[in-house]
């Protein structure tokens, strides 16, 4: 019985990762397709913005290189330097660029770490999104039944949990089951879980529409009668089917998790202060919005519609971009 | 038909319960209501029994069931920290969101579709690629910003729009309406402007999409080639077609509108069922939390089962069952 | 149907936009006479004045109902209901009520009512039992005189009675609210939404988290300094909001001001902020009790319960610039755990000086010259800039090489951690303390005494300090009726705590009100805000 049951869950693991591949070959073989690359350079908007997403994951990889400062030392900060303009105005200091926050730490530092952070979040949290709500979905759509219903209900309890109340659920619990929670970085899985989870219901609802779809076609019922197994169909056949509007989705919610997770240093569950993210940095910048001490908020603020519209623009233009209806 | 609406009505029944279960589970999480409750002086003893009289030393199963019993003769319990039913609390807070959420989702329709429409007929002109950067700009920055960054524009510097709250409300029966007194409407402006900026961008997307896919059809070249007016094809033929898809979209994601209104409605302390919510989860206030996540969950589960429904007429495809 | 729907209710939605945008601003409020609003960024929680001890909402109720006594304007205990008293024994305190004082529902003030709510005050669901001590037996002489009889001597048995509020007996029983609306009620008690006292405002309206409608009560037996005809509390939770609200001309008051935003405010044209000293210390406790720590890289011993370690920690801690920088000179760093308003006689103890090379030979004394890993917990929501407190205090001990992490969290989860609750799950962590008898012995009693690891004892000595020597003083302390006396003893106790840098007081807290210039107001050092004592022009 367990014997059976492993082999089983061995071969949704290999059935699994056959169709990880499958899906970037399949995504290859697009990205290949001369229409879409021709498509992209025609689009100055696009490469505008692909542009501009690339400088700043560079600049966020490369921040422990960059970076005057290691934002992350406390021993490195001063609180005699709290709360300094940007170098250029009068009270400044040509130590610190772009100025100090409320503890006295490098903003300029603290932008490239905390893009980084931002950008490790809300990758991983549409990753984790995607790869549940795509699995679900494919699920739903082609097995149907009461699998699929109870998936679908599943789907809709969780739309009604919002990011804010799963991150501070999760977040009571982690800190309720480990003991050295938030002693390293967990505080970062909890966004990366909060966020992720209150994704994945899209994907799932894309996918399982369009596999809803698929299955009824010919070439799956072939499929069928010669004897593929319903995993191989699944991932190998009518996942790549889907792949186009779950690309997109992706995109457009990479740059409403990087929003998401400001949202929820307003609330008070985001990463602390002393590990800056663009979203904690806004909290802060944004109590000294009246004090005059505006470039607390307005680099990192800066520095996030820059990235989120510039993902956001990109993900418009793959989204007319893959759109079979809109070929000329 | 009929049977398949009954079969939704049960799951979404489960689905209402399995939302009131987990949430119930997980609220042990969220922090301890009793310190809030007792003077910082309170004894331990007094702490203690406290924390019994509040059965949170129950078996969670227990407290559930008590909580489903009461629930199901209308009673939510008594909110830790107001020291009111919860109904009584529901009942004054929801008006307030509905409110806020119809005008932010009027806001959103009446730019959103006329944007949409613009932008997919003159897909590559300057204003259109202007406009869409725009709308995108507005979600790339978070909601509790751009709130706070109107308020001192409208309120502070301009001295025109009221920095928070409802203004005054008139009752209408139960209901109690801001929208009848001008102190109301002004109170409305900034919130639901904020509310509404998320719902815009989408609208203005979907509309655009719809159009740009609507407009390359064999049905409009053939009203362009009958000779109609560029007009009564875009706003006659083209937009009509995009409006169930952007129906639907607009039912789903009404509940949404609802669950973001936390963030707008803290920010403007706009007193309706989000702030309440988050008051309560910072005061690990339960009854409140969890009566709110019934009514949300209430809601989606409604408004889902609606949009299946109006599926299923829309694409008989879609009625088969399982394999 | 949907184009025609649509179109339609976008034009109400179009239509509306204009309107509202046009509109003259007018006044805060269409009611008559004098308006006077203000936004605290709480509520009031309970209307019953036995349910909940907390200061904010005890201190607005007492513009409502007043006890026998009262303080005035610097804080000193002056006759209310009762017009005087004498101690006929140590134990037997007579009062002597005020006559042709009525209720707000117009019921008279009697010796019966003062009865009726002694004995109300403790029953179970009270939180304020201890405001007249167990045992005492209350008796009527006449309609106007009453005896408190104690079971032992009690100097400051008034010291907390001006929120000691005396209910209607009348009323009372009319409304079935003899008994006290628990916390823990599962149906509406009639003290929800009104109340009834005897005091200068009688309560409108009250939506719970939303705002309370104050009016003017013109039969009061007292005379209204002020001039206000209606206050409204509004509550404003997050800060910038609340201080857009007071700049924006919204409101007349707001409380508190963050204190990033005082220059802001005082730079407006009609606003100002009236700052003031405040009764809470903050200060930060150290496991001292376990064997280990619980959060610390040190293993199989506790670096806590080394007198060196402690003193390291307190004198590598820069008071000052905290003070400056982050509390942006609204706190006076502190000795003490009591404002030397509280307790004059304390102002002499001065603090451990700041001294990084100092701490760090104490720490190499002490076997800590490499320093260890260590966990902060930190609320982030519940006194004056906490968590950056914190934050600077990480970043200071990092200088003595003691690597701390903070753990900052809302206070609902903060005080369940820290706290009793999970038996104090914490290593290091910072609390606040307001002594509600205005008195040190509740300090004592409280945040210094031992306690045992349940928090029998002093339940909210979150770091388990103990020394016998002051638990032996807080018993003389409670029962010492000579007040020179007993001032030497409270004085010795703190001494021992400094010494032993028990705890680390940081400073006390400041009072920081954004008023508009229109209006003048009494600000006491309790934070307590009488609506008799405002004049709005």
């Amino acid at each position: 019985m367990i014997a059976r049951a492993s082999r089983s869950a061995q071969r949704t693991a290999s059935g699994l990762l056959a169709g990880i591949g499958r899906m970037f070959r399949a995504w290859w073989a697009q990205m290949r397709n001369t229409d879409l690359v021709r498509s992209f350079f025609d689009s100055r908007l696009a490469v505008a913005a692909a542009l501009a997403v690339l400088a700043m994951a560079l600049a966020a990889m490369l921040a422990p290189a960059i970076a005057p400062q290691n934002p992350y030392d406390l021993a490195s900060l001063s609180l005699a330097e709290a709360s300094l303009p940007p170098a250029w105005i009068h009270a400044g200091d040509a130590r610190y660029l772009l100025g100090t926050d409320d503890q006295g730490r490098d903003i300029l530092s603290a932008l490239l770490y905390g893009t980084r952070s931002s950008l490790v979040i809300g990758v991983s949290a549409v990753l984790l999104s995607a790869a549940i709500g795509v699995t679900l979905g494919l699920w739903a759509g082609y097995a149907g039944g009461r699998a699929g219903a109870l998936i679908m209900r599943i789907a809709d309890v969780q739309l009604t949990f919002p990011a804010i109340l799963t991150a501070l659920i999760i977040d009571g619990a982690a800190l309720a089951i480990f003991k050295s929670y938030r002693m390293e970085g967990n505080r970062f899985a909890v966004l990366i879980i909060a966020i992720g989870l209150a994704g994945w219901v899209q994907y799932a609802r894309t996918v399982r529409g369009a596999a809803l779809v698929e299955r009824s076609k010919d070439y799956v019922a072939a499929a069928r009668l010669i004897g593929i197994g319903p995993l191989r169909i699944m991932f190998h056949h009518i996942l790549p089917n889907t792949l186009g509007p779950v690309l997109v989705l992706a995109t457009i919610n990479l740059a409403l998790a990087i929003v998401t997770e400001a949202t929820l240093s307003f609330l008070g569950v985001g990463l602390p202060p002393s590990q800056p993210s663009l979203g904690t940095m806004i909290q802060i910048g944004n109590q000294y919005l009246f004090s005059g001490a505006w470039w607390m908020v307005a680099f990192p603020g800066l520095a996030l519609a820059t990235l989120a519209l510039a993902v956001n623009l990109l993900g418009d233009w793959l989204r007319d971009a893959l759109n079979p209806k809109l070929k000329p | 038909m009929l049977a398949f609406a009954i079969r939704r009505l049960l799951e979404a029944l489960a689905v209402i319960l399995a939302v009131a279960l987990i949430a119930f589970v997980l609220f042990r999480f969220v922090g301890d209501p009793v310190n809030q409750m007792v003077s910082q002086d309170a004894s331990l003893e007094d702490r203690l029994s406290l924390r019994r009289e509040l059965g949170l030393d129950d078996p969670i199963l227990l407290q559930f069931a008590r909580f489903v019993g009461h629930a199901a003769r209308g009673d939510f319990g008594v909110s830790y920290q107001m020291k009111q039913p919860v109904v009584n609390l529901i009942a004054e807070r929801f008006p307030a969101t509905i409110e806020l959420a119809l005008a932010a989702l009027l806001i959103a329709l009446a730019a959103g579709i006329p944007m949409g429409v613009y932008t997919a007929i003159h897909r590559d002109s300057w204003v259109s690629k202007s406009l869409l950067v725009l709308t995108v700009a507005g979600v790339s920055l978070p909601t509790f910003l751009i709130g706070i960054l109107l308020i001192y524009l409208f309120a502070v510097v301009l001295h025109i729009l009221p920095a928070f709250g409802r203004g005054e409300v008139v009752s209408i029966g139960f209901w109690k309406t801001g929208l009848l007194t001008t102190s109301g409407l002004r109170a409305l402006v900034l919130p639901a402007m904020t509310l509404s900026l998320f719902q815009m961008t989408l609208i203005t997307r979907l509309v655009r999409t719809e159009m740009l896919e609507v407009l390359r059809t064999d049905y409009i070249r053939f009203a362009r080639a009958r000779g109609l007016t560029e007009r009564a094809i875009n706003y006659g033929h083209a937009l009509r077609n995009t409006l169930v898809p952007v129906v639907t979209v607009i039912g789903l994601q009404f509940g949404s509108v609802v669950a973001f209104a936390i963030v707008t409605e803290s920010v403007f302390q706009w007193p309706g069922m989000g702030l309440m919510f988050i008051q309560a989860v910072q005061a690990a206030d339960i009854p409140v939390m969890a009566a709110y996540l019934i009514l949300v969950g209430f809601l989606f589960v409604t408004i889902n089962l609606a949009v299946d429904l109006l599926y299923l007429r829309i694409d008989p495809r879609l009625r088969a069952g399982a394999p | 149907m949907s184009l025609r729907v649509v179109a339609l209710v976008g034009a109400i939605g179009l239509g509306v936009l204009p309107i509202s945008g046009v509109y003259p601003v007018p006044g805060s409020n269409t009611a008559p006479g004098k308006v006077f609003t203000y936004a605290f960024q709480g509520d009031l929680n309970s209307l019953d004045p036995y349910t909940l001890n907390e200061t904010f909402t005890l201190g607005t109720l007492g513009n409502v109902m007043e006890g026998l006594v009262r303080r005035d304007k610097s804080l000193k205990i002056v006759p209310a209901l009762a017009e005087s008293w004498e101690t006929l024994e140590p134990t037997r305190w007579r009062f002597h009520l005020r006559k042709g004082v009525k209720f707000h529902d117009g019921s008279p003030f009697s010796a019966d009512d003062v009865v009726f709510s002694a004995e109300r005050v403790h029953q179970p669901g009270s939180q304020l039992k201890t405001r007249i001590p167990p045992g005492t037996k209350v008796v009527k002489i006449d309609d106007y005189t009453v005896d408190f009889i104690l079971p032992t001597p009690n100097p400051i048995l008034i010291s907390e009675w001006e929120t000691w509020f005396i209910l209607s007996k009348r009323w009372a029983e009319a409304h079935e609210a003899t008994l006290v609306q628990a916390a823990t009620a599962t149906s509406l008690s009639p003290f929800a939404l009104q109340a009834n006292g005897t005091g200068p405002f009688m309560i409108v309206k009250h939506e719970p988290g939303v705002r309370t409608v104050f009016r003017s009560n013109p039969n009061w037996w007292g005379k209204h300094e002020g001039n206000l005809d209606q206050v409204v509390l509004q509550t404003v939770q997050t800060d910038s909001t609340r201080v857009a609200a007071l700049l924006a001309g919204d409101v007349d008051m707001i409380d508190p001001v963050p204190v990033q935003d005082i220059d802001r405010v005082n730079a407006g044209a009609n606003v100002k902020v009236l700052a003031g000293p405040e009764l809470r210390t903050i200060f930060l406790n150290m496991d001292s009790m376990r064997d280990e720590l619980l959060y610390s890289d040190v293993k199989g011993k506790n670096p806590f319960k080394d007198v060196r370690v402690r003193r390291a920690f307190y004198e590598a801690i820069d008071i000052n610039t905290i003070d400056s920088k982050i509390m942006h000179g609204m706190a006076t760093p502190t000795a003490l755990l009591i404002s030397p308003l509280l307790f004059p006689r304390g102002s002499s103890l001065q603090r451990w000086p700041y001294d990084v090379a100092e701490a760090r030979k104490l720490m190499s004394e002490a076997g800590y010259p490499n320093g260890f890993s260590l966990v902060m917990d930190c609320p982030n929501d519940r006194y004056v800039n906490d968590a950056e407190i914190c934050q600077a205090v990480a970043a200071m001990l990092s200088k003595i090489n003691v690597k701390v992490t903070v753990n900052a969290l809302p206070k609902s989860k903060y005080f369940e951690k820290a706290g009793p609750t999970r038996k104090y799950d914490s290593s290091f962590n910072l609390v606040g303390w307001t002594p509600g008898s205005l008195d040190s012995l509740n300090v004592l009693v409280n945040t210094v005494i031992c306690r045992d690891k349940d928090g029998k004892g002093g339940t909210f000595n979150f770091g388990g300090y103990c020394n016998p020597r002051i638990d032996a003083l807080a018993q003389k302390i409670r029962v010492e009726t000579d007040t020179g006396k007993r001032d030497e003893l409270i004085a010795e106790a703190y001494q021992i705590l400094h010494d032993d840098a028990g705890m680390i007081p940081l400073h006390q807290q400041s009072l920081a009100w954004g008023v508009s210039k229109d209006i003048d107001l009494v600000q006491r050092a309790d934070g307590q805000l009488r609506f008799d004592w405002i004049t709005k022009h």
